[in-house]
């Protein structure tokens, strides 16, 4: 069991006020691991710390450490274009480009240049495969992704996050605005994708959670109340808060 | 019942008024369409079409008169291109800025001065090109005339680039945040977010805003009234003195001519061949917006 990023001792600020307060987690490779918690305990904050996302943010701070395959990813003077490309991210809404189906997959790869042009179509290929969205766009690769249906449109930005081969899949709510049959149809993706990716899901459904993640972390008010295997987490939490929110006791 | 009858008067009402509104500002521009297109008729009734569009001397009041367009034309777009190389790319480049780059505090800082700057009359912008502009023109290029087209191109410019700027920032503000994360999660810097999914992503409100500004350009009058000179001249250096249609026009507005004379009736046909040029511009912004268009 290897550790693909180690956090320990995270605090973070937008401005004054502390939205994390001293998290420590590992995150396992080849594993899912699911944050659940009541609105505003700090899981959206806890995932874009991991890929800086929150220096789009005027007056934010985090302090502590994030160790992605030993590189500090807190470290100021990180090349945040790289680690992007090796940390992938999908969210909460479905946000496409207004481009085309293929132009939307390959946005990452025209822009990184690593990926010669005779393996474009290649790529497209296999990226809305392992979305399992191209036997549904295949005929029309050049149409607009507006045209997709939401549940396509949020594959397809699945298929566009892959397609710059990261090795971590952060995922923020990635089905809150899908139906069911698009959900269901996710989920059996991430578990595919779990063999190549280390993957990192919010959601706000526990079954959700009990059902496709391996490791669970309990968020409350900035605090990561409880973290470990899904089972145990489920089955046996350890914090009475973390069995009153699981069962619905409160939210 | 008898509350929602009132309403529904009321609202007849307003429509009526409303459509009334459009109706006049319609008619007018059906008025100045004949007009035009009359005089400009009866125009052609004394001038050979191959004389006004082909010929390259342009001397209505002189006798023998002659009647080629062409310098007039020329001239328009001299100003119109020369303007447009300043206009564009710095007004582009600075919604670029103000949009991607800059932070909240700047952009509520610049933002108003644009529209400032916007407001500013073009006789203003047409005096600082005849005594700042042209003078550093001459500094560097001694042989340029007093009166020139690269000077009020330059204050056209000048003069367009805060229109250009302040619309094309709002089209690319007006683009979802959603989609500029996503583009950042992906690994892509500011210049590459703000050229390779702004832009084009905002590509029909940033065209709107050239089309504009080359609009503008095309019908300023007062700059290059002052800074361009008043001699039609067939030439595409802009370091000479040049006119313009909207140029001409006010030249012979301001002398005393005889209504149905054919100096008369040759500011009509400048004034078609304008409304001609600039309808067939928007024309072409249509088809070029339509054809780029990326909804969202
Ligand atoms: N840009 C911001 N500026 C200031 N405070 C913020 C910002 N974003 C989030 N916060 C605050 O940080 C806290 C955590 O927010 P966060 O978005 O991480 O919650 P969350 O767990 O993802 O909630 P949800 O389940 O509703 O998405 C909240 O109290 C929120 O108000
Ligand atoms: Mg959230």
């Amino acid at each position: 069991m290897t550790n693909k990023i180690k956090v320990e001792h995270l605090d973070f600020y937008y401005g004054n006020f502390q939205a994390l307060k001293d998290i420590n987690m590992d995150i396992h490779q080849n594993k899912i691991t699911a944050l659940i918690g009541p609105s505003g305990c700090g899981k959206s904050t806890f995932i874009k710390t991991m890929n800086r996302m929150f220096d789009l943010i005027d007056g934010t701070k985090a302090t502590g450490s994030i160790s992605f395959d030993g590189t500090e990813l807190l470290d100021k003077n990180l090349d945040v274009v790289q680690l992007r490309k090796r940390i992938g991210m999908v969210f909460q809404k479905p946000n496409p480009f207004p481009k085309s189906i293929e132009e939307n997959v390959l946005y990452g790869v025209k822009r990184h240049g690593d990926v010669p042009k005779s393996e474009w179509d290649e790529l497209v290929k296999t990226s809305l495969k392992k979305a399992s969205l191209w036997t549904e766009v295949e005929h029309k690769l050049n149409q607009s992704a507006f045209s997709l249906s939401g549940g396509q449109q949020q594959r397809l930005c699945i298929a566009r996050a892959l397609a710059t081969k990261p090795e971590v899949l952060l995922m923020d709510e990635p089905t809150s605005a899908l139906d069911p049959i698009a959900t269901a149809k996710i989920e059996e993706l991430l578990e595919e994708l779990k063999k190549e990716y280390t993957v990192i899901i919010v959601t706000h459904s526990m079954q959700q959670a009990a059902r496709i993640s391996d490791y669970t972390g309990f968020f409350l008010n900035g605090e990561l109340i409880e973290f470990g295997l899904t089972k145990t987490v489920f089955s046996n939490p350890t914090d009475k808060r973390t069995e009153d929110y699981i069962t619905g006791r409160f939210g | 019942m008898e509350k929602r009858k009132r309403h529904q008067t009321e609202e007849k009402i307003i429509e009526i008024g409303l459509i009334l509104v459009s109706t006049i500002s319609i008619l007018t521009t059906i008025g100045i369409v004949i007009t035009l297109f009359y005089e400009s008729y009866e125009f052609f009734m004394e001038v050979s079409m191959i004389e006004f569009f082909t010929t390259l001397r342009w001397a209505p009041v002189f006798d023998p008169p002659s009647f080629g367009v062409l310098p007039l034309l020329s001239g328009t777009l001299l100003i119109a291109v020369l303007s447009s190389f300043i206009s564009l790319p710095l007004g582009l480049g600075s919604a670029i800025y103000l949009s991607e780059f800059a932070s909240k505090k700047m952009r509520q800082l610049i933002k108003p001065l644009l529209e400032l700057l916007a407001g500013i009359p073009s006789i203003v912008y047409g005096f600082f090109a005849l005594t700042f502009i042209t003078p550093l023109i001459r500094q560097i290029l001694p042989d340029t005339s007093v009166y020139n087209a690269l000077s009020a191109s330059i204050a056209v410019g000048i003069m367009t680039l805060p229109m250009v700027a302040s619309l094309s920032e709002d089209a690319m503000m007006a683009v979802p945040d959603s989609i500029r994360q996503g583009a950042y999660a992906l690994g892509s810097t500011r210049l590459e977010v703000a050229l390779h999914v702004i832009v084009p992503a905002a590509f029909s409100g940033i065209a709107a805003s050239f089309m504009l500004a080359i609009s503008r350009a095309i019908g300023e009058t007062m700059i290059v009234a002052i800074a361009a000179g008043q001699t039609p001249t067939f030439t595409l250096n802009p370091l000479e003195s040049i006119q313009t249609m909207t140029g001409f026009m006010v030249n012979m507005a301001l002398g005393d001519i005889q209504q149905g004379s054919i100096e008369f009736k040759t500011v009509f046909v400048v004034g078609a061949l304008l409304f001609l040029v600039t309808l067939a511009l928007n024309f072409i912004a249509k088809f070029v917006i339509q054809k780029n268009r990326e909804v969202y």
